[in-house]
């Protein structure tokens, strides 16, 4: 059957905190032929199931829990009636910005002058890891665990151990423990946690729940649902160190072990990855390797806080509102670097000519330190902190009168 | 095995958990004990304390003090809804309570059972157990024959 195609100014895909509010900037700004897909029943993304408090303080000064968060804008989008097609899986994108979904009516067919990518990420899971054993039921991500208990009403697990610090892992490790559940342990593979300190003191200390830093999962036992864990301390090279075995009894392995962006719709239209975001390659407009193809939130990087999604949406938004109204926007050419101590930094291209945000994260904790945007030696921007952490990313705002056109823009830790 | 949850209490004393500050992230408050500044009223927390330095955002000094002193938590669960499009409604407390307290709070949260439809902020328990904390619902659910 011949697709029927609907042309739009902007698609966006995901309906999370980064399509919401690219959306609503969008509209305000007067782009009134645009649309979001959503493949869950209801738009909201991931905060739909963190229902603990710890949103917002950066937008609304308030604590709110992540439905609330998002019900914000979704009744903004509500009230600016924004279209927002729920239960629609966007199933593949063109480079010439075709996009094809799959909702309740059957299959639609979009042509779009951009699309936004929101998608989001994913959850590493136990295959990622490649942890010997067994392959019995009990192992699940943080994630996949904090759905069945606070969208299903289902208790997967009684006696618990949570690989990985991140802070899914973390809020998890107390939401169970409410719930009735037994949590032994949090192994971290690294020296050092990958969540957020405020997690480690209110979702571990406050119950007693210890975290092992350098400390990995061996192996898994069982053989219709997990019966225990092999648990041992790494050295070097993240190497098990013999000798240091030691058998945890559980029903249940949670893993927490990292996020990565959900790349499947971008591969497929061509669009270049970084292999240290693990997401899309974009300048400083938030447009990636193929034009008309823009990209924010967690398919970008994975954030620490929904807040700075919201923002970086709202950044995208705007160079999106330029790129389909036609403005004559400057090339960006200048690849930004970054020394040894940074994991990465976004974007990865600029023009030299106009202002930037530039996110970046540590790969190391480190203290007392200046982060600086360097160029042909001068320090044309730069930020002081009292502890770096990789849990956490770190912004600092370039100017555009302190740029100086034609000079390489590194970013170092001095 | 190494426990990085236990925490040396020798000045200076790095207090973790604070919300973080939003014009800087990436530093926490950090405190200092000291003993020759000028003291405050007795008896308060505050003259028991001594003089808070180094505090990393605005809130560091008040939450260093509740912490050692009264450390409270607020509290996110679930309700039980009939004729919802969802089995569940999410709930939190809008004011922090005294930690110890948290488990009672749970079993107040545990007892209650809600009619769909339910408006995201409804006042579900007021004053639950008279801490002076609410226990609201954080999510909009509508009633199953509505949706369809
Ligand atoms: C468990 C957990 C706890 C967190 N805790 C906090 C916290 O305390 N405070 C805080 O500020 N932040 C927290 N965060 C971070 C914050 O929630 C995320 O950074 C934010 O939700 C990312 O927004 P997003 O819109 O990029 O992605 P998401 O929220 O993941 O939204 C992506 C959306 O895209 C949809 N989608 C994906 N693929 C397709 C497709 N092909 N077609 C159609 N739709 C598609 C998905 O269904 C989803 O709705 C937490 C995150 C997690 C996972």
């Amino acid at each position: 059957m011949k697709q029927e195609i609907q042309d739009l100014d902007v698609l966006i895909i995901g309906g999370g905190p980064a399509g919401l509010a690219a959306a609503l900037r969008l509209r305000q700004n007067g782009i009134e032929n645009i649309l979001i897909a959503e493949r869950e029943k209801q738009p909201g993304g991931i905060l739909r199931q963190c229902i603990h408090d710890g949103f917002g303080l950066t937008r609304f000064r308030e604590m709110l829990s992540g439905p609330e968060y998002a019900e914000r804008f979704i009744r903004e989008a509500e009230a600016l009636k924004i279209p927002i097609l729920t239960n629609a899986s966007v199933t593949e994108i063109t480079p010439d910005r075709i996009a094809t979904v799959v909702a309740r009516d059957g299959l639609r067919t979009y042509r779009a002058r951009a699309i936004i990518l929101a998608m989001g990420c994913r959850e590493r899971t136990r295959g990622a890891l490649a942890i010997p054993g067994s392959r019995p039921a009990g192992v699940f991500t943080a994630g996949v665990a904090q759905a069945y208990i606070n969208l299903y009403n289902r208790m997967p697990a009684r006696e618990v151990v949570i690989l990985g610090s991140g802070d899914i892992g973390m809020i998890m490790a107390r939401r169970l423990t409410l719930e009735g559940a037994h949590v032994q342990a949090v192994f971290e593979i690294q020296p050092y946690p990958s969540g957020l300190t405020r997690n480690i003191r209110q979702c571990l200390d406050d119950f007693g729940i210890p975290l092992h830093l350098s400390h990995t999962v061996t192996k898994v036992h069982g053989e219709r649902r997990v019966t225990g864990v092999t648990v041992q301390e790494v050295g070097d090279g993240f190497r098990p160190i013999p000798g240091t075995e030691q058998f945890y009894p559980c029903d249940t392995l949670i893993l927490s072990v990292g996020l990565i962006p959900e790349n499947e719709l971008s591969l497929g239209a061509g669009v270049k990855l970084d292999p240290h975001t693990r997401g899309p390659i974009v300048n400083e407009r938030f447009e990636t390797s193929v034009p008309g193809i823009f990209a924010a939130g967690n398919v970008l990087h994975v954030h620490d806080l929904a807040d700075y999604v919201s923002l970086e949406a709202e950044e995208l938004a705007d160079a999106v509102t330029d790129y389909v109204t036609g403005k004559d926007l400057p090339d960006c050419s200048v690849s930004v670097t970054c020394d040894k101590n940074i994991n990465h930094v976004i974007p990865q291209t600029v023009s030299l000519r106009e202002s930037v945000n530039l996110s970046l994260r540590v790969n190391r904790p480190l203290t007392d330190v200046k982060v600086a945007a360097v160029q042909g030696g001068d320090v044309i921007a730069k930020k002081t902190l009292k502890k770096a952490l990789p849990a956490e990313m770190i912004s600092l705002h370039v100017p555009k009168d302190r740029i100086l056109p034609g000079k390489e823009l590194e970013v170092r830790i001095l | 095995m190494r426990k990085t949850s236990e925490r040396s209490t020798d000045s200076p004393v790095t207090v973790a958990g604070c919300p973080r500050s939003t014009d800087s992230p990436g530093t926490g408050p950090e405190f200092q004990h000291s003993t020759d500044s000028p003291g405050t009223e007795a008896g308060s927390p505050r003259s028991i304390i001594g003089p808070v330095t180094g505090a990393g955002c605005p809130r560091g000094e008040s939450y260093f003090i509740q912490e050692i002193t009264d450390p409270r938590r607020t509290l996110a669960s679930s309700v039980l809804v009939t004729g919802g499009e969802l089995p569940l409604c999410s709930v939190r407390l809008t004011e922090p309570v005294p930690i110890a307290r948290i488990p009672d709070v749970m079993k107040e949260i545990r007892k209650m059972k809600v009619e769909a439809p339910l408006e995201s902020g409804t006042v579900l328990i007021r004053d639950v157990l008279g801490l002076g904390s609410n226990v609201i619902a954080t999510k909009t659910i509508r009633r199953i024959k509505d949706t369809q």
